[in-house]
């Protein structure tokens, strides 16, 4: 018998995990587990970075994915919660053309996959770098311009983008600036509308929590988003548009 | 056992991306809950980080120094920190939306219609 | 560890050394997690009852009650298991182990000697910011899945706390990070090596106050007081433990005090010169594993015993926090984070960052107070450089190449206690920049600061002074009796009135 590829094993796991809470994310009625199943998700994935010798890229996943965006999206769930938090089942034909769309786009891309060509297949076990390489001064420098790890490439086409990723990089920074005003001011408070819309659909949906309409949120920084929320109606000193309330505080 | 004895590839990486681009467009596709579909697009960019790791993995091919290496992990990087933002903002418009018709039932956002 | 497993084995049975190597790994950080949890439980409550003015657990285990924490698990393990009806089942039960495992594999990266990591990362700052974000979802869980608006509340205060301290912290271990030139934790602390001044706290004054905003930061992380609103018995019962109870509530509770072993091991590294001591007893006594391999193994013990005292230090202090400072309301903790921290923090990385131009050996070394020892790293031939040097065609500016460690990094090993020390230095050449005055100091047997000054303790009439604690003064038998007045320290009993039995032990 073979020796057992121990990173087969793990991939594997890893993969096995992934798939799993993909499609549970598909087919879970309640919203939060929904949430949980996409943390087991993006976790496994975060699991094959690491075995694919990408450990910075993984931690990279569990800060700002996990740790973050999931987080932002349990607050808007929490934030948005109705009595009823299963989720408002869609119908038979939707179904219908969901399943019938993605299967045959399972199709094309599986075929791509099991296409690859040889010169990019599996190594065998003697040809497997020796040790985890150190990727993160690496990634750094060419973040700033200078890709150390292409300077001895000998393969002129393999040479190209010396430059690096600073242009993308600082690109990507007034983005995310651009990104945290506007969410500040997308999500910001409008207390004038929002008792009356309030009673509304509370006639037509009981919410479970009545006051979450009221509650003000806000983006964090650079690449870890946060939500702050409170329930207390007090602290408008960060968060007011300027308008004095003059709604009972809870 | 011979699945476990085979070395992974490039090959197998894609097949684990296929499945979760596939899951997320389900979600985007059947959700009426408008987080579920923002859980879809999570799930959508995922698979596409996981096809860009895997193309510029060392381990993963016979041949690493042909690898597109680091570019790998940078795009995906970059990835990563777009889909971050493009999550707030959509959580932001959600809350407005939720701000203005208490509810975040796609299937009620139908006043453009007609 | 796995090398030398795998040089005893053949090639079929590498599989063996590497699982054996990661359960001894494992095994010894699971025990370290539960022991810190453990005697910090103990600490906490003798601390806390020192600045009450009482004793604190006296009974179990003897005179100090240091197996109290068993005690309290005991008690906790015999209670019902209750699950609310409102909870969801499966979520409620997943909870506590969530937490508990990102706390957990916080410790995968935190160095405790040389060469004694369990996973030499070059990205270990950041896994262990990453993995310590795991915490909140954990925390969230618990507070949906108890199905109780109360547990709901404390769980989404302490989220948005946790997610908002993240950036602070962040920000404040960038600034040792920039110093150091590397995101890892084991060549931080090897480049803190040698004598105090090496520290990289006492760099310059922008670090110095980096450390105390990631003090007040790591406290907000693990919701300790004054940050500890979202499990505060007045507000909300416990937050989101509240529907916890039993082992449920022990793993939590394991959790809490595991996180902050965790972010003062991490402030150790970053700031404190982790393994390091004040004084480089190792390396003046020749404890390293160039002289022997045993000799390097007492000079590792004698780390690792510094790096956990430090971290228990962090501990017993944010203990005394909690007992001293009162609670933060909600919306002061979050315009502490915002309008206070952020900017401060940020301020602090644009001094260092700008201080580095300036004076870029560090406040002290550059008035030649202190040097750091010329390190292997930098030899002509380059021989431990990895793959990744850069050529000389490339001209960085000095203060680039002033850590050699940090660039040419030696090659990383997986999953492997280090056999040869990522540096070596000849021991002639680690004390050429000491100073005579400190080799001195260094001689001199008596060199605590206690043993001179309580000598000369004579001023509170008919009271003796002893350089040791004569038995019958702190025997419970002979309180009542006892007739010599001591200097309170917090460690030993009162000895006045206070007789066995009407002590106060909790």
């Amino acid at each position: 018998m073979d020796s057992i590829n121990w990173h087969a094993v793990l991939f594997f796991l890893f993969a096995g995990l992934a798939c799993g809470a993909g499609v549970a994310v598909v087919l879970c009625g309640n919203i939060v587990r929904m949430a949980f199943a996409l943390v087991a998700a993006l976790g496994a994935v975060a699991g094959l970075f690491f075995l694919a010798g990408a450990d910075f890229l993984g931690a990279l996943q569990l800060l700002v994915y996990v740790g973050g965006t999931v987080v932002l999206l349990v607050f808007g769930v929490m934030l948005t919660a109705q009595r009823p938090l299963f989720a408002l089942p869609c119908g038979i034909g939707q179904w219908v053309a969901a399943v019938m769309t993605s299967a045959c786009l399972l199709a094309l891309l599986l075929q791509a996959a099991l296409a690859v060509h040889e010169s990019i297949g599996p190594p065998q076990p003697g040809q497997l770098p020796a040790s985890l390489q150190p990727t993160t001064t690496q990634i750094g420098l060419a973040l700033l311009g200078l890709r150390a790890d292409r300077l001895h490439q000998p393969d002129p086409v393999l040479r190209k983008g010396m430059s690096g990723y600073l242009l993308p990089l600082e690109i990507a920074s007034v983005h995310l600036l651009v990104v945290l005003i506007g969410a500040v001011f997308l999500a910001r408070t409008k207390r004038h509308l929002s008792s009356d819309i309030l009673q509304r659909g509370q006639q037509r949906s009981p919410t479970l929590s009545d006051n979450s309409a009221n509650t003000p949120s806000h983006s964090g920084n650079t690449s870890s988003h946060s939500a702050s929320t409170s329930p207390h109606i007090g602290n408008t000193r960060f968060h007011s548009t300027g308008e004095q309330s003059n709604e009972p505080v809870d | 056992m011979n699945p476990l004895t085979e070395p992974i590839g490039v090959a197998h990486y894609l097949v684990v991306g296929a499945v979760l681009m596939v899951c997320g467009l389900l979600c985007m596709f059947t959700k009426r809950n408008a987080l579920g579909v923002l859980m879809g697009i999570e799930l959508v960019l995922n698979a596409v980080n996981v096809n860009l790791v895997a193309f510029g993995s060392p381990w993963l091919r016979a041949d690493a120094a042909r690898s597109i290496a680091l570019d790998g992990q940078l795009l995906a990087m970059f990835v990563i920190v777009l889909a971050a933002a493009e999550a707030a903002v959509a959580l932001a418009i959600v809350l407005c939306y939720y701000n203005n018709h208490a509810t975040v039932d796609v299937d009620k956002a139908s006043k453009l219609k007609g | 560890m796995a090398e030398r497993l795998t040089s005893w084995l053949d090639p079929s049975w590498h599989w063996l050394a590497y699982a054996i190597a990661g359960l001894v790994h494992a095994a010894l950080l699971l025990t370290l997690a539960l022991t810190a949890a453990a005697v910090s439980i103990w600490l906490e409550r003798k601390v806390a009852a020192r600045i009450q003015d009482r004793l604190g657990p006296t009974r179990v285990g003897g005179r100090y009650g240091w197996l109290q924490p068993l005690a309290d698990g005991l008690k906790l393990l015999g209670k019902e298991d209750i699950i609310p009806a409102a909870a969801d089942r499966l979520l409620f039960r997943a909870a506590p182990y969530l937490v508990y495992g990102a706390t957990f594999c916080t410790y995968m990266v935190l160095p405790f000697a040389s060469g004694w990591v369990a996973l030499p990362l070059d990205s270990a700052v950041f896994l262990f910011l990453a993995i310590a974000s795991l915490e909140v979802l954990g925390v969230i869980l618990a507070g949906y899945a108890s199905g109780s608006k109360y547990s709901l509340f404390g769980a989404m205060r302490e989220a948005a706390q946790v997610v908002s301290y993240e950036i602070p912290m962040a920000l404040c271990v960038v600034i040792p990070v920039m110093l150091a030139g590397t995101l890892s934790l084991s060549q931080i602390a090897e480049q803190q090596r040698g004598w105090l001044t090496n520290w990289l706290v006492f760099h310059n004054p922008f670090v110095f106050g980096a450390f105390f905003i990631y003090c007040a930061c790591a406290v907000a992380h693990t919701n300790r007081a004054p940050f500890d609103l979202p499990e505060a018995e007045s507000e909300l019962v416990a937050g989101f433990m509240t529907e916890y109870s039993g082992f449920r509530w022990v793993v939590f509770f394991m959790a809490e005090y595991a996180a902050m072993f965790a972010v003062s091991g991490l402030g150790a590294i970053l700031f404190l010169g982790g393994w390091n001591g004040p004084v480089p007893i190792a390396d003046l006594l020749g404890l390293r594993y160039d002289v022997g391999p045993l000799a390097g193994l007492a000079g590792n013990l004698l780390g690792t015993v510094n790096f956990i005292f430090k971290c228990f230090l962090g501990v017993v202090c944010m203990v005394w926090l909690r007992w001293t400072l009162p609670r933060l309301r909600v919306d002061q903790v979050m315009t502490l984070c915002l309008k206070y921290f952020i900017p401060l923090a940020t301020a602090m990385l644009a001094g260092c960052m700008l201080w580095q131009y300036a004076m870029k050996d560090g406040m002290l070394r550059s008035v030649g107070i202190g040097q750091r020892e010329a390190t292997g790293a930098d030899r002509q031939d380059g021989s431990r450089s990895s793959s990744m040097a850069l050529p000389d065609a490339l001209s960085l500016p000095d203060n680039h190449r002033r850590h050699p460690i940090g660039r040419h990094a030696p090659p990383v090993r997986y999953m492997a206690a280090a056999d040869v020390p990522p540096y070596q230095t000849a021991s002639s050449d680690a004390l050429r920049h000491v100073s005579p005055y400190a080799l001195k100091c260094a001689e001199i047997r008596c060199f605590f600061p206690g043993y001179s000054a309580r000598a000369k303790e004579s001023h509170v009439l008919g009271a003796k002074t002893y350089n040791f604690i004569p038995r019958e003064a702190y025997s419970p038998r002979r309180a009542g009796t006892c007739r010599f007045r001591w200097r309170k320290t917090w460690l030993h009993p009162v000895r006045s009135k206070i007789t066995r039995s009407s002590a106060l032990d909790l």
